[in-house]
């Protein structure tokens, strides 16, 4: 008796969940459909809808960004950094850890530089850079190389000041 | 809104500056001095974060690496606002002065003992040196092929007066054993990379050194605090060796059977080649020795570089000059390229280790441009090259000769 009622509770409970998967995948499969009739007939909705949510957010970006990228005199102006190609790669890469003065201050030979990138990697927590790298090493190599300078320069950058007796 | 934004933002930058220099008197040595007031924009002058005069030179500023011209080390007790800073990872926050704690331990401490800063400061005699502390890689910028770190030029040498007790002081009640032979220190500064478990530096040096009667634990510059960003609250200070061993933010002492050999101890740190080598050699770290005793050195300090006279005024000249652990014995100039050396009026150091002050009045022979140049030389009769010295791989130990610029007309 007991098993038998035990059955028929379950029996219904199956049609219901069936049902419901029914349901579930119907109202899935209109909402895909939808989704992609939006897109197909109307391709800047998705855009107005971010909009809509992130105006204020969206312009904020645009102008962060602006002041991130500011580029003046071929000088990148947050860093100091040369603008050449790859100096996102630099930015972002090199001066996570140390300021970016550390670069502009130093010169060296693309030998000289994968050196440095070895020892950071070594011994101060530089991640693997991967493919990265060689491009990396491009802009260091080729915007901060070595001057030759011999055993003694001339003095320069003399500010001349009158010296009162 | 832009426009909107833009006035919040000029108005938060305000604020900021506001708050650093508000701050700066009630809260300076609280002050998170790497970190520039995040969201509020970067304050305008780094030299209020630093506490530095406007004319030293920033050379980096994560870490804070910053050097003094000459002529701003005219001073003969260098003033905490013209001292160089060498750090190496970040200065550390919300220092709490009564829970600063010095341990000293190691495997040649007979009793470790831990005293707080009032411990330190009621058991031991107090002493007050003048002592010269100069970084390894000062005149590093002139090395070819370049050496790689920060390009110092002449600025990262002065010399204040330092008020602590003798190390030997402290180590002796502590208890040395008989196989110590080295000394390595550990301070509160942070890692670049944020790791708080990793340590930024610990160097140290021999027993011998650390003996030393002007080997000091130092918790007061030039009768003050000694500045945050030179080692606030308690300093390491060994003059005539390279600032690196003097440790700042002084946390831990170890008394060591062996070489210490804490980050930046070994490898190509701080060493230079046993054996000279030429310009440009790879060394291997196994050929490298620890740099000791710096160089015999010295700078013009007056007049700056770049002075006009007039024909037949004459030119005083001044200066100091430091010899590692020696003493200056002679200090000469020369205005024709070194052709002729004349001799400079030269004062005695006020305590061993402690740069001497110099002074010469010259005359020019007629019009034209000339450059003073400036050369000590030290008790062992060493004298500073007009080239620059041998070549090593990190550009450590730089001493050649100083020199300025001067226009007769």
């Amino acid at each position: 008796m007991s098993d038998f009622s035990g059955e028929k509770i379950i029996n219904s409970l199956r049609r219901l969940v069936n049902l419901l998967s029914t349901l579930l995948g119907l109202v899935l499969i209109l909402g895909v459909s939808l989704i992609y009739l939006e897109l197909y007939y109307d391709p800047q909705h998705f855009e107005v809808f971010a909009k809509n949510q992130d105006e204020e957010s969206v312009t904020d970006l645009a102008e962060s960004t602006a002041e991130i990228d500011l580029i003046k005199d071929g000088i990148h102006i947050p860093t100091g950094l040369i603008d050449d190609v790859n100096l996102d790669l630099v930015v972002s890469n090199c001066t996570a850890c140390h300021s970016a003065k550390l670069i502009t201050q130093n010169r060296s030979s693309r030998e000289g530089w994968q050196s440095m990138i070895r020892w950071m990697q070594e011994s101060q927590k530089l991640w693997d850079l991967g493919e990265n790298e060689e491009a990396i090493l491009d802009y260091l190599a080729k915007n901060y190389a070595p001057d030759q300078k011999g055993r003694r320069v001339p003095l320069t950058n003399i500010e001349w000041y009158e010296l009162e007796p | 809104m832009k426009d909107s934004r833009r006035d919040f933002l000029k108005r938060a930058g305000t604020l900021g500056m506001g708050l650093t220099m508000g701050a700066e008197i009630v809260f300076a040595e609280n002050l998170p001095a790497d970190f520039p007031l995040l969201g509020l924009g970067q304050p305008d002058d780094p030299f209020k974060i630093i506490q530095k005069d406007q004319g030293l030179s920033i050379l980096n500023d994560r870490p804070w690496n910053v050097e003094t011209p000459p002529h701003l080390l005219d001073d003969k007790i260098t003033p905490a606002d013209k001292l160089f800073i060498r750090n190496n990872g970040l200065v550390p926050q919300d220092i709490k002065i009564d829970d600063w704690t010095l341990t000293i331990e190691g495997e040649s401490a007979v009793t470790p003992k831990t005293f707080t800063l009032q411990q330190l400061k009621s058991s031991f005699k107090h002493y007050t040196y003048q002592l010269t502390i100069e970084c390894g890689g000062n005149g590093r910028s002139e090395f070819n092929p370049p050496a790689k770190g920060n390009q110092w030029t002449t600025g990262a040498v002065g010399c204040p007066s330092w008020t602590g007790v003798r190390l030997r002081d402290v180590l002796d009640s502590v208890g040395i054993k008989n196989d110590a032979v080295y000394l390595g220190y550990y301070g509160k500064d942070t890692h670049l990379s944020g790791d708080p478990e990793k340590v930024v530096i610990s160097r140290g040096v021999p027993l011998k050194k650390a003996l030393d009667d002007q080997s000091l634990i130092a918790w007061a510059m030039n009768g003050e605090d000694i500045p945050l960003m030179n080692g606030y609250p308690l300093r390491l200070v060994f003059g005539g060796w390279p600032a690196s061993t003097s440790g700042k933010w002084l946390s831990r002492i170890v008394i060591r059977n062996q070489v210490h050999d804490g980050p930046k101890m070994t490898g190509q740190s701080y060493r230079v080649p046993c054996e000279p080598v030429a310009p440009g050699t790879k060394v291997a770290d196994e050929d490298m020795c620890i740099i000791e005793s710096m160089p015999v050195k010295s700078l013009i300090t007056y007049p700056k570089s770049g002075a006009v006279i007039k024909q037949r005024q004459s030119l005083d000249i001044r200066g100091h000059a430091w010899a590692g652990d020696q003493a200056v014995t002679a200090m000469q100039y020369s205005i024709d390229f070194g052709n002729t050396w004349h001799t400079c009026t030269l004062d005695p150091p006020v305590n061993p280790l402690a740069w001497q002050h110099w002074s010469a009045r010259l005359s020019f022979p007629g019009k034209g441009y000339y450059e003073v140049w400036a050369r000590a030389t030290d008790s062992n009769g060493n004298k500073q090259p007009m080239i620059i010295p041998g070549w090593n791989p990190r550009g450590y130990l730089n001493n050649a000769c100083h020199r300025i610029a001067v226009k007769v007309t």
